[in-house]
């Protein structure tokens, strides 16, 4: 095992390295540069200051010079000082994962506590009313926009009725606030957030779910549970769950990366400061270090998510052996 | 005796009551917080680094320049008291206001001066404002609080120049200014110190109560960023955010009710900004000086006005700031006229013989594509109302829309295109060198669309060379006539700023440039203040 993930691992650096000059070359070969500031023309910022400061960021360098000195500095640990506000990019990037992350998994945490016991009572009563319906429901979910329904979540509970807060993580008070206000506060204003993209989720899991249980319902396992007297509570919660389960293992560890990586929809219209918005903002004013940055992150992030959901099926299924 | 005993006891308690009455009417009221929201994040508050409007906003309340603009557009003393500009147009000399202190009690002199004249010519900082300061031959310290600016030749632009905002010699000397700590933790002279900076949530300032006009009314100023035009809305319906900039749909049709009636106050004066069509004069089209005019008769610019800013906006006729005293009133705006515009296009050769609604001349149809960048709705509207009101007159318009970092670097810059939807930002400096003279058309330059006019480039150098403002401002309403003459660019609109306060804040003075010039002056009564805690 171990040595299947050390060779697992050897194999990631060529690839790794194949993703970052194919990022490198794609973005530098994008239209526009981080000189053309604003979405305004300035007529007092002339030609030269724009040739200046496109020298002083080492753009003016042939492209390959450019990619091997951004290698150099990655090997160092040093992603290098965004070119928009001149900040270090790891501390960009650090200062935004935990908000995303601490979102992400709370939702994901929701949307299993709610998803599976959808699927699994699905499968138990499949084709009934309550299948049909919960089909419905979470479909509904996955198809309406998030920005739309956030809208009218928004309208509704934070200004009509002044129940939540409608936007941002934290009061503006936040600073002044006890330790125990602070948490009910990030609570207040995380709810709105966590349930609508938790909403959007409950599709894929609750789908997975179902289908597995209906499938491993059907196993002749079950039917020698069945037969021997048991519980049918036994039968659906000891023998039939663990083995659906399986695979949602699989869909979690293919999840790991989704999990840093923001939609920019959904922050925006919160505003929490998280990874999405960080990335989009920095493709638009072509800030090459912070987007270069987050992609490595989520790259690796994602190669070892891969990783992560081999190794973690084979700890829990006895089929499989890792070569 | 009763009587005047009673008389007596009455006039104390009126006085008791008034005159605590009175304190209140005529003294400042201090303290609550302006929570203003906004959907841009600051990029730096190193001033000489702060290109993009949030960071100018929060460098404006926490930095002061040597001048600025007053309420009546007239440039005034700010760190400098008074200044002198020799006869000869090349030294200005600048008297510093004495006792002025930075927020961390070190005194401001002219050291301070000449360091941020040094940071803006330095070649390694990457700073956006240095074109101005390098027509300075040097800069002389005569005393702490005297110092003289030399220039190469006499450069009025350069004056107002000056109102850059001043940084502390004292923290900065010896950092990289690219890279330092101080881009998010400044200190400067302003009415307001800054106190904290939540990445992507809220920039928050405290009011400097040493402040050389006084301590500014409001105690704490907090910039809320939230990137969503219809999140922003909400905030203000639900009273989270106090200030914010409406859309012209917003103001027309979205806070007409009572709730906003009650609690909120609007205003509307013209921005500091003109939207345009500019030609590319290479094209043979449009080089013809028929045509274009013919196409700013076809033009109806009044219902551009009300179908895109909902009225809120005036005609443009030239390229500047319609409060500044270089606007030429006189310049009257052409009438809608169509068939006017079809008699000057036949004059010009252009007539439809295939009958197909679409002109042609030798053969060639009169078609071309009016380019704009994405994301700003009220340009692409324009774009459809000019497309309609062409095609009327036999014009066929087709619109592209693009990114706006790849339409500057593929379109712009490499003059790739028929005709140009955009808009300038203007400041209250007429100097239009960089866009009108006729040698600034290399790649990047911003005479994209190829102007070229002997009495233009003329006007524009003596414009530069010239200080008093009469003299200024014949020169440049001669330019604003020959612009409007030669239809360069299809002048469209100014449009309205149109911001919105809590209706809380009381002393808001509109002026010519807007409500900013007395922030300091904003005030709260006691009993609706709503940030005390």
């Amino acid at each position: 095992m171990i040595k299947y993930i050390i060779r697992r691992l050897i194999g990631l650096i060529p690839l790794l390295l194949g993703i970052t000059v194919i990022t490198f070359a794609v973005i530098h070969l994008a239209p526009g540069s981080p000189t053309d500031l604003e979405e305004q023309f300035n007529p007092k910022v002339s030609l030269e200051v724009r040739q200046r400061i496109a020298h002083l960021y080492g753009l003016d360098k042939p492209l390959h010079v450019q990619y091997t000195d951004w290698l150099g500095r990655l090997l160092r640990l040093d992603f290098g000082i965004s070119f928009v506000d001149s900040r270090p990019v790891i501390e960009k990037i650090g200062e935004r994962i935990p908000i995303t992350l601490g979102i992400n998994l709370a939702s994901i945490i929701l949307i299993l506590l709610i998803g599976i016991p959808i699927g699994v009572s699905s499968a138990v009563k499949e084709g009934a009313f309550y299948d049909r319906f919960m089909t419905v429901f979470v479909f509904i979910g996955f198809a309406m926009p998030t920005f739309w329904l956030s809208l009218i979540l928004m309208d509704l509970i934070g200004v009509r009725w002044g129940l939540l807060p409608i936007s941002g993580i934290k009061s503006l008070e936040f600073d002044k606030f006890s330790f125990f206000e602070k948490i009910i506060d990030i609570a207040r204003h995380l709810t709105l957030p966590i349930f609508v993209s938790a909403f959007g989720g409950l599709a894929g899991i609750s789908r997975y779910m179902r289908s597995n249980m209906v499938h491993v319902l059907k196993q002749d396992y079950i039917r020698t549970a069945r037969a021997k007297g048991l519980k049918e509570k036994d039968v659906i919660y000891k023998h039939a769950l663990k083995n659906a389960l399986l695979p949602v293992v699989t869909i979690l560890g293919l999840s790991i990366p989704g999990l840093i990586g923001g939609s920019v929809i959904f922050e925006s219209i919160f505003s929490i400061p998280g990874m999405g918005r960080l990335f989009y903002e920095s493709v638009m004013a072509r800030d090459y270090p912070v987007i270069m940055g987050g992609l490595v992150i989520t790259a690796i992030l994602t190669l070892l998510g891969n990783l992560l959901a081999d190794v973690s099926y084979a700890a829990v299924d006895p089929r499989i052996k890792l070569e | 005796m009763k009587i005047i005993k009673t008389i007596k006891a009455v006039f104390r308690k009126a006085v008791f009551l008034f005159v605590p009455l009175l304190l209140l009417a005529a003294g400042p009221h201090y303290g609550d917080a302006i929570v203003v929201g906004s959907i841009g994040e600051p990029r730096s508050l190193v001033p000489i680094l702060a290109s993009d409007s949030a960071s100018g906003a929060i460098c404006g309340l926490v930095f002061n320049g040597l001048i600025k603009y007053d309420k009546d557009l007239n440039l005034v003393g700010d760190l400098a008291e008074t200044w002198e500009v020799s006869e000869d147009g090349l030294e200005i000399t600048f008297y510093l206001r004495k006792g002025v202190k930075w927020h961390d009690g070190k005194p401001f002199t002219s050291k301070d001066v000449e360091f941020t004249y040094k940071s803006l010519i330095d070649p390694n900082v990457r700073t956006a404002y240095a074109g101005d300061f390098q027509m300075v031959e040097r800069l002389e310290i005569i005393d702490d609080y005297t110092l003289k600016v030399f220039y190469k030749e006499p450069f009025s632009p350069g004056l107002s120049s000056w109102g850059m905002n001043m940084m502390p010699k004292h923290l900065l000397e010896g950092e990289d200014l690219n890279t330092t700590g101080f881009n998010r933790s400044p200190i400067g002279t302003g009415p307001y110190k800054f106190e904290v900076w939540k990445t992507g949530e809220k920039v928050e300032l405290l009011s400097n109560h040493d402040y050389f006009e006084g301590r500014p009314c409001i105690d704490r100023y907090i910039y809320r960023i939230i990137p969503d035009q219809a999140t922003l809305f909400l905030e203000l319906r639900a009273e989270g955010v106090d200030y914010i900039s409406l859309t012209p749909l917003q103001f027309k049709r979205q806070t007409e009710s009572r709730f906003f009636k009650d609690n909120f106050q609007k205003f509307n004066f013209p921005s500091f900004g003109y939207t345009y069509l500019g030609y590319n004069l290479k094209d043979p089209k449009f080089r013809d000086i028929k045509v274009r005019q013919a196409i700013n008769y076809a033009v109806n610019k009044e219902e551009i006005i009300r179908g895109v800013l909902l009225g809120m906006g005036r005609v443009s006729t030239g390229p500047f700031i319609p409060e500044s005293w270089a606007y030429n009133n006189e310049v009257r705006a052409a009438e809608y006229d169509p068939g006017k515009a079809r008699l000057l296009l036949k004059e010009a050769g252009w007539s439809d013989t295939d009958g197909d609604g679409i002109l042609e001349k030798t053969g060639v149809k009169f078609s071309f594509t009016i380019i704009t960048n994405l994301g700003n709705n009220q340009r692409k509207l324009t774009a459809e109302i000019l497309q309609k009101r062409l095609k009327e007159v036999g014009i066929d318009v087709k619109i592209k829309i693009i990114e706006w970092s790849t339409f500057v670097s593929e379109f712009i810059d490499k003059r790739r295109f028929d005709a140009v939807l955009l808009g300038w930002g203007l400041s209250l400096e007429p100097d239009m060198y960089d866009i009108w003279y006729s040698a600034k058309t290399k790649e990047g330059e911003f005479n994209f669309v190829g102007y070229s006019n002997q009495e233009v480039d003329k006007l524009l150098l003596e414009g530069r060379r010239t200080f008093a403002q009469e003299e200024r401002a014949g020169i440049y309403r001669r330019i604003h006539e020959i612009l409007y003459e030669e239809q360069p660019y299809l002048f469209l609109y100014v449009p309205d700023a149109l911001p919105i306060i809590h209706g809380r804040f009381k002393g808001i003075e509109v002026g010519p440039g807007g409500i900013g010039h007395n922030f300091i002056k904003w005030h709260v009564p006691e009993g609706e203040q709503r940030y005390t805690r």
